[in-house]
């Protein structure tokens, strides 16, 4: 039989805020143990949380570019629960009324189709603390940190609308695009700031019903969705096929054996017993207030590359490439700024300029080759100082050296030969020296052309200005 | 509605109490009574008033985001039942 994946994520960014979302310790990620907490986060008694006004404008942010409802009155709600993690014994978190809801992302399928992603809500909570598993002393106890208690997060929860595992990352990259493109969140998954878990169960392909859904946590990398997915899917089609049942569980993704594993959690652990927080008044939202954020909302993702292939003329492959990071998208309209060669520029960043940080290992922002620099190497070599082949030395220099082109070709005399009496006495040596092949080419084999290209290029170190090298062939073997 | 020895039960293993069986006697009763006398509120027609979450006037506020400063670790253990340098320590937690 065949079967289908029915997938869910819940995805938890932390937003870019200074302080926390209830109280004014500092979110600066890396601290020592418990140097970032207050009376607040640590959920001492008589102490007030008031609401962060930076954590409410990027939640609404993110609520209008993902084309969400926004409720004018949304109600933050206790989830009780008990774990070392969590101060209070509570998370407040929203609940039955969330500040958003119904919204979509669209995101491309691996077959390049335009799938649309159902959100059915994005609500405002604080994080809870970090565990220290086996750090301390002794075996028998755990050590808590509460620096990331009561940072601010958002959720973000999708329809079950996602068929496969290359579709949650096709997702998740959008929705983390967005993310960045709002500056609301730094989306580093390894440090935790955007974190996901997915929900998954299987069905016979073209039957309506959904199946039993596992929840699986702990995937901290776009691969580590993919496999962890790929797992279990896997594994309850497995379950199905031998006649088992699957049963609803949480189950934690282990990197180091690509599997899934019961986390074995009583079902009775799942009781929230939500109820209104009473410490916090409703968040009432006028439409003013949205509007105004609405308007300061930036280009994103998907916009702009509907505009970078009508103003500049791109394919839609160059316009995706060059819009996946905003840093990136930024930096090629700086570029065409000062070098108005949209195709021209788009070719040079995708094929070497990419290829170059990724040798390096480096991100666009640490990159010592700006906008100035590379548009001016492609200005030489539109001028004829270099051949494309030389440009590419060049650049690769500019990335070791961090020296500018210039300086480069002439350091190391890299300038185009473009003179023709020099070149000619290039190609009048070449020409003698090969006697035989002269005799081939002027017996009609023009192919041979190409060889005395080479030998010219060769002689010249790649430096010769290939049409005027052509042309002086052409007519010395005429 | 009523409350059994199974939801005190399990409200005591929410809240990781562990309960005698005389205490989840009594709780029981205590509970049921207390219930009890809440439910009066039931016998009030409450049809076409909305749900009173809040006593106070609806108002806007919010905070600027801006760091202030955090307790400084010594004042923040200070109730910790048990430390381990600056972290708390608790039993461990096995997942």
């Amino acid at each position: 039989m065949e079967y289908e994946a029915v997938i869910g994520l819940e995805v938890h960014a932390q937003l870019l805020t200074r302080s926390k979302l209830f109280c004014g310790c500092s979110t600066t990620f890396g601290r020592p143990p418990n140097t970032q907490v207050c009376p607040v986060c640590l959920g001492m008694p008589g102490v007030l949380p008031v609401i962060n006004e930076k954590a409410v404008e990027y939640a609404i942010r993110m609520a209008l570019a993902t084309d969400c409802r926004i409720n004018h009155r949304s109600v933050f709600a206790r989830k009780n629960y008990f774990y070392p993690d969590l101060p209070k014994g509570y998370q407040i978190s929203q609940y039955d009324e969330p500040l958003a809801e119904a919204g979509h992302i669209d995101t491309e399928t691996p077959d390049g189709r335009t799938k649309r992603v159902g959100i059915t809500r994005i609500h405002i909570e604080e994080d809870a603390g970090k565990l220290l598993h086996g750090e301390g002393d002794d075996e028998a106890s755990s050590l808590v940190d509460f620096n990331r208690a009561g940072m601010p997060l958002i959720e973000i929860v999708s329809e079950p609308h996602i068929s496969s595992p290359e579709e949650a990352v096709s997702y998740l990259k959008a929705l983390r695009d967005i993310l960045l493109y709002l500056e609301i969140c730094d989306g580093n998954m390894q440090e935790g700031s955007l974190r996901c878990d997915a929900n998954v169960s299987v069905r016979p392909k073209g039957t309506k019903e959904f199946g039993t859904k596992t929840e699986v946590k702990n995937m901290n990398s776009f691969k580590f969705l993919k496999d962890a997915l790929t797992y279990e899917i896997a594994r309850q089609i497995g379950l199905m096929e031998g006649g088992e049942r699957v049963v609803q569980e949480t189950r934690l993704f282990e990197p180091s054996t690509g599997r899934t594993r019961s986390m074995r959690t009583k079902e009775e652990a799942h009781d929230y017993r939500y109820f209104p927080e009473p410490d916090l008044l409703p968040l009432v939202l006028e439409d003013e207030e949205i509007e105004a954020i609405g308007v300061m909302l930036p280009e994103l993702p998907a916009q702009k590359k509907t505009r970078f292939m009508e103003e500049y003329g791109l394919p839609s492959y160059d316009a995706g490439i060059l819009t996946s990071s905003k840093r990136l998208a930024d930096f090629y309209e700086e570029c065409v700024g000062l070098f108005n060669e949209p195709k021209t520029v788009s070719n040079w960043i995708m094929s070497e300029l990419l290829r170059l940080l990724k040798e390096h290992n480096i991100s666009m922002e640490e990159s010592p080759v700006g906008a100035e620099r590379f548009t001016a190497l492609l200005k030489l070599l539109k001028g004829g100082r270099i051949s494309g082949k030389i440009a590419k030395e060049v650049l690769e220099e500019m990335f070791a050296t961090g020296k500018d082109a210039e300086a480069i070709i002439e350091e190391k005399g890299l300038s185009q030969i473009s003179d023709e009496s020099e070149l000619l006495q290039v190609v009048d040596r070449i020409i003698a020296d090969n006697p035989e092949n002269v005799e081939r080419y002027r017996a009609g084999k023009t192919k041979l052309l190409g060889f005395f290209v080479g030998e010219v290029m060769k002689a010249t170190r790649g430096k010769a200005n290939p049409q005027l090298v052509n042309r002086l062939l052409k007519e010395r073997l005429g | 509605m009523s409350i059994t020895r199974r939801d005190v039960e399990h409200i005591a293993e929410l809240s990781r109490l562990a309960l005698t069986e005389e205490e989840v006697s009594l709780y029981t009763e205590q509970l049921k009574k207390i219930l009890h006398y809440v439910e009066k509120l039931s016998s009030v027609d409450t049809r076409d008033i909305e749900p009173t979450t809040y006593t106070i006037p609806l108002q806007r506020r919010r905070r600027r985001d801006e760091v202030s400063p955090s307790l400084p670790p010594e004042e923040a253990l200070k109730n910790a039942p048990e430390r381990d340098k600056d972290c708390f320590k608790v039993p461990r937690i096995i997942e």
